[in-house]
C-alpha cells in the first residue's frame, strides 16, 4: 500500500455520545485512497455510529470530517449533494427497498441523480451492476423477500455501487452468511475494490475478512481508535483488546489459515 | 461544461469512425448515450484517445456500442481497458423485470388466492379456538396452572390504561348522538324523545360495540404485535422447549383479561355517554338532570342493559382470539407483524360486527325489543 497516497476520508476529534453514554471521544482516522481498511472493535465501541457519522446520518457533538478534501457539513447545498453522490453504503441487512425489484433498487440512485436517463440505459446499467455483484441473471427481476441472505447482501452492494463511487461503506458485509458465501463476497470487495479503484471502508467482525482482504486495520476501543496498521503491525502492539482479538482461539486460527495458504501457494 | 462527453464522426477508408473526447462518466453524459444510440453503424472504430476519464456506465456505453456496430475500440487507456473488460464480463442476458402475466390469468389467481387464503384463516381460527378450548380444560382440572400474575397485569392494561380514551370516546358519541336526535326529533316537537335514543341506544348497541372497536384497535394489535415479536425472536420455540405451553402463557391471560375486561369497560362507556348524552340535554334542551334520569327509568328496559351486557365477554373473546391467532401466524420477518397486526385488527372488528349483527336478530327474535 502506498503511504503517501492521498486521504480519501479524514476523520478528526469526532465525539459522539447517547445521552450521558460516550461512544466516540476524539477519534482520528485516515482511509486512504484505494486501501482496503478493516474496522473492528468489541460490540458497541461505536462501529456502525462512526460509519453513520461518516455519511452523516448522525450529527457527531464534535470534531470534523473531510471527505476527498472537502468538509463535510450539514447544508443541504450543492457541493454536499455532490459529495454524498461520490460514495456508496451497503447496510448490514442490505437496506433493499421492499416494494421495489433488485433492478429497480439498482435503478433508484441513478433516476434520483440522473433523471435524463433513459430507460433503456438504466435496464442496461441495472443488468450488468446486478452481474457484477455477483447474482445470478434471473435475480434482477426479483424482490428482496425472494432472495436468501447472501443475495439480498449483493444486491445491496450493487445498489451502493449504483452512482460508480470512488468509495464505498460496508457494515458487515459477511455477518450471518455461511462461510462459503463469506468468502465469496470477500473475493468479490477485493476483486470489485481492484478493478473498480475502491477506497472500501469495511467494518466487521469477520477475522478471516480482515486476513483475506484488508490493506489496514483500524481498531475501535476506550471511545477512540487505539491503533491502525496492517495485521503484523497490530500484533506488535500491546493493547490488551487488540492482543486478546488478533491473540484469541479465532484470531490464532483464523492466522494458522492464512500460514496454510500462503504455504500451499508457496 | 468543458467536460461534457462528446463524440465526432469522420468517414475514413475503412468506414465511420467515431472520435470521444470529454469525461465519460455519470455526471457528464447528459444527451451522449440518447446521441450515440441514433447512430445506426456500421461503424469501423471507436477513438476513445481523447476521453480524459471513464467510469463502468462510460465503459458499458462503449461496449455496447461496439457490439451493436462491430467498431473496434481504439486508443483506449488502461483503465479504459480495465473497466471495459469489466463490464464485458458482466454482460448477461438479464430480465430486469418480473415476467409479465396475463390480466385475466392474474386476477383470476387473485382471487384464487384470496379464496384459499380466507378459508385457511378461519380453519385456522376454528382449530387455534380448538386450542384454546383444550388449554382451558387442562387449566380447569389444575386450576394452579392459571398465571393469576398475568392476567392480573392484563388487566390492568386491557382494562385500566383504557379508560381515559373509551371515557373520552363514549362522552362525544353521547353527546353526538343528543345533539344529532335532537335536531331530527325537534321537527315533530318531541325533542323530548332524546333521552329515549341516547339511553336506549348506548344501551343496547353502542357503548359496547364502541368500546369492542376501541379495545381491537388498542389491546387487539397489541397481542399481535407482542406475540408476533416473540414468535419472531423465538421466544415462543423456547417456551416450548422449556415446556411452558404458549396458548397457557400467552394467549389464556389475555383472553380472560379481554373477557372480563369488556363488560365492565363496556359498561362503563355506556355511563359516560348517557352522562354526555344528559350533559346536552341539560345544556341545549333545559331538560334538567333529575328530569332526565327519571326518564331513562323509566324508558330502559333492563333487558337493554342484558343485550349490551351479554355481547360484551363474547366481543372480548374474539378480539383476544384473532389478535392472538394473527400473532402466532407471523413467519420469517420483522415485516409481517405489521401486516399480521392490521388483519388482527380488521378481523376483529368485522366479526365483532358480524356477531353484533346476529344478536341483535336474536335478541329481537326473544322478544327483548
Amino acid at each position: 500500500m502506498d503511504l503517501n497516497a492521498p486521504i480519501a476520508v479524514k476523520i478528526r476529534g469526532i465525539c459522539n455520545h447517547f445521552g450521558d453514554q460516550v461512544i466516540h471521544d476524539g477519534v482520528d482516522l485516515d482511509v486512504r485512497n484505494g486501501e482496503i481498511l478493516g474496522v473492528v472493535g468489541g460490540s458497541g465501541t461505536g462501529k456502525s455510529v462512526l460509519m453513520r457519522t461518516i455519511i452523516g446520518l448522525q450529527r457527531p457533538s464534535a470534531g470534523e470530517i473531510e471527505i476527498f478534501g472537502e468538509p463535510m457539513t450539514d447544508e443541504e447545498n450543492e457541493a454536499q449533494l455532490d459529495l454524498r453522490r461520490r460514495w456508496g453504503v451497503m447496510f448490514q441487512g442490505g437496506a433493499l427497498f421492499s416494494t421495489l425489484t433488485v433492478a429497480e433498487n439498482v435503478q433508484v440512485p441513478l433516476r434520483e441523480f440522473y433523471p435524463n436517463l433513459g430507460q433503456k440505459l438504466l435496464d442496461e446499467i441495472a443488468a450488468y451492476k446486478v452481474v457484477m455483484a455477483g447474482l445470478p441473471a434471473n435475480a434482477a427481476a426479483k424482490y428482496p423477500s425472494e432472495l436468501s441472505g447472501g443475495m439480498r447482501k449483493r444486491a445491496g452492494l450493487a445498489r451502493a455501487l449504483a452512482l460508480d463511487p470512488r468509495l464505498l461503506f460496508l457494515d458487515e458485509p459477511t455477518a450471518g452468511l455461511d462461510p462459503i458465501a463469506a468468502a465469496g463476497f470477500d473475493e468479490l470487495t477485493k476483486d470489485l475494490s481492484k478493478s473498480l479503484g475502491l477506497t472500501v471502508f469495511l467494518i466487521t467482525h469477520d477475522l478471516d475478512t480482515l486476513h483475506a482482504i484488508c490493506d489496514r486495520v483500524a481498531v475501535l476501543a476506550d471511545h477512540k481508535v487505539v491503533a491502525v496498521g496492517t495485521i503484523p503491525e497490530l500484533l506488535a502492539t500491546d493493547h490488551p483488546w487488540i492482543q486478546a482479538y488478533f491473540n484469541g482461539l479465532r484470531g490464532r486460527a483464523a492466522q494458522s489459515a492464512v500460514d496454510r495458504h500462503v504455504a500451499k501457494g508457496a | 461544461m468543458a467536460n461534457k462527453a462528446e463524440f465526432t464522426e469522420e468517414q475514413g477508408a475503412k468506414g465511420t469512425t467515431l472520435r470521444v473526447s470529454g469525461r465519460l462518466t455519470l455526471s457528464n453524459l447528459e444527451d451522449f448515450p440518447q446521441r450515440l444510440d441514433a447512430i445506426e453503424g456500421p461503424a469501423a472504430q471507436i477513438d476513445i484517445t481523447a476521453v480524459e476519464r471513464v467510469d463502468t456506465v462510460g465503459a458499458w456505453i462503449i461496449h455496447q456500442f461496439s457490439g451493436r456496430t462491430g467498431a473496434q475500440i481504439i486508443g483506449a487507456s488502461e483503465e479504459a481497458k480495465r473497466l471495459i473488460a469489466l463490464v464485458s464480463q458482466a454482460d448477461a442476458d438479464v430480465r430486469v423485470r418480473p415476467e409479465p402475466v396475463n390480466p385475466v390469468v392474474r386476477v383470476v389467481t387473485e382471487v384464487g388466492d384470496a379464496t384459499v387464503i380466507a378459508l385457511r384463516t378461519l380453519l385456522g381460527l376454528v382449530a387455534f379456538f380448538g386450542a384454546i378450548l383444550m388449554a382451558s380444560w387442562d387449566i380447569i382440572r389444575n386450576p394452579r396452572r392459571l398465571r393469576i400474575n398475568a392476567i392480573v397485569h392484563r388487566f390492568e392494561l386491557v382494562g385500566v390504561k383504557a379508560l381515559g380514551i373509551i371515557g373520552l370516546m363514549s362522552f362525544l358519541i353521547g353527546i353526538v348522538i343528543a345533539q344529532q336526535g335532537a335536531v331530527q326529533l325537534q321537527q315533530f316537537g318531541a325533542e323530548t324523545l332524546t333521552v329515549n335514543l341516547v339511553g336506549r341506544i348506548t344501551t343496547r348497541e353502542l357503548g359496547v360495540l364502541m368500546t369492542a372497536i376501541m379495545v381491537a384497535g388498542r389491546s387487539g394489535s397489541a397481542f399481535a404485535a407482542q406475540i408476533g415479536t416473540m414468535k419472531l425472536t423465538e421466544e415462543i420455540d423456547a417456551m416450548r422447549t422449556i415446556g411452558v405451553s404458549p396458548i397457557e402463557a400467552l394467549v389464556i391471560p389475555r383472553m380472560l383479561a379481554a373477557v372480563i375486561m369488556m363488560p365492565l369497560l363496556g359498561f362503563y362507556a355506556t355511563l359516560v355517554s348517557i352522562f354526555g348524552g344528559g350533559l346536552f340535554c341539560w345544556v341545549s334542551l333545559e331538560i334538567p338532570p333529575i328530569t332526565f334520569v327519571q326518564r331513562l327509568q323509566e324508558v330502559i328496559p333492563i333487558t337493554d342493559l342484558w343485550v349490551g351486557l351479554i355481547k360484551a365477554p363474547v366481543f372480548g373473546a374474539i378480539i383476544a382470539l384473532s389478535g392472538c391467532f394473527q400473532g402466532m401466524q407471523v413467519e420469517g420477518n420483522a415485516e409481517e407483524v405489521g401486516l399480521r397486526t392490521t388483519s388482527a385488527v380488521v378481523q376483529a372488528i368485522f366479526l365483532v360486527i358480524v356477531l353484533d349483527a346476529f344478536f341483535a336478530v336474536f335478541f329481537s327474535q326473544i322478544g327483548w325489543i
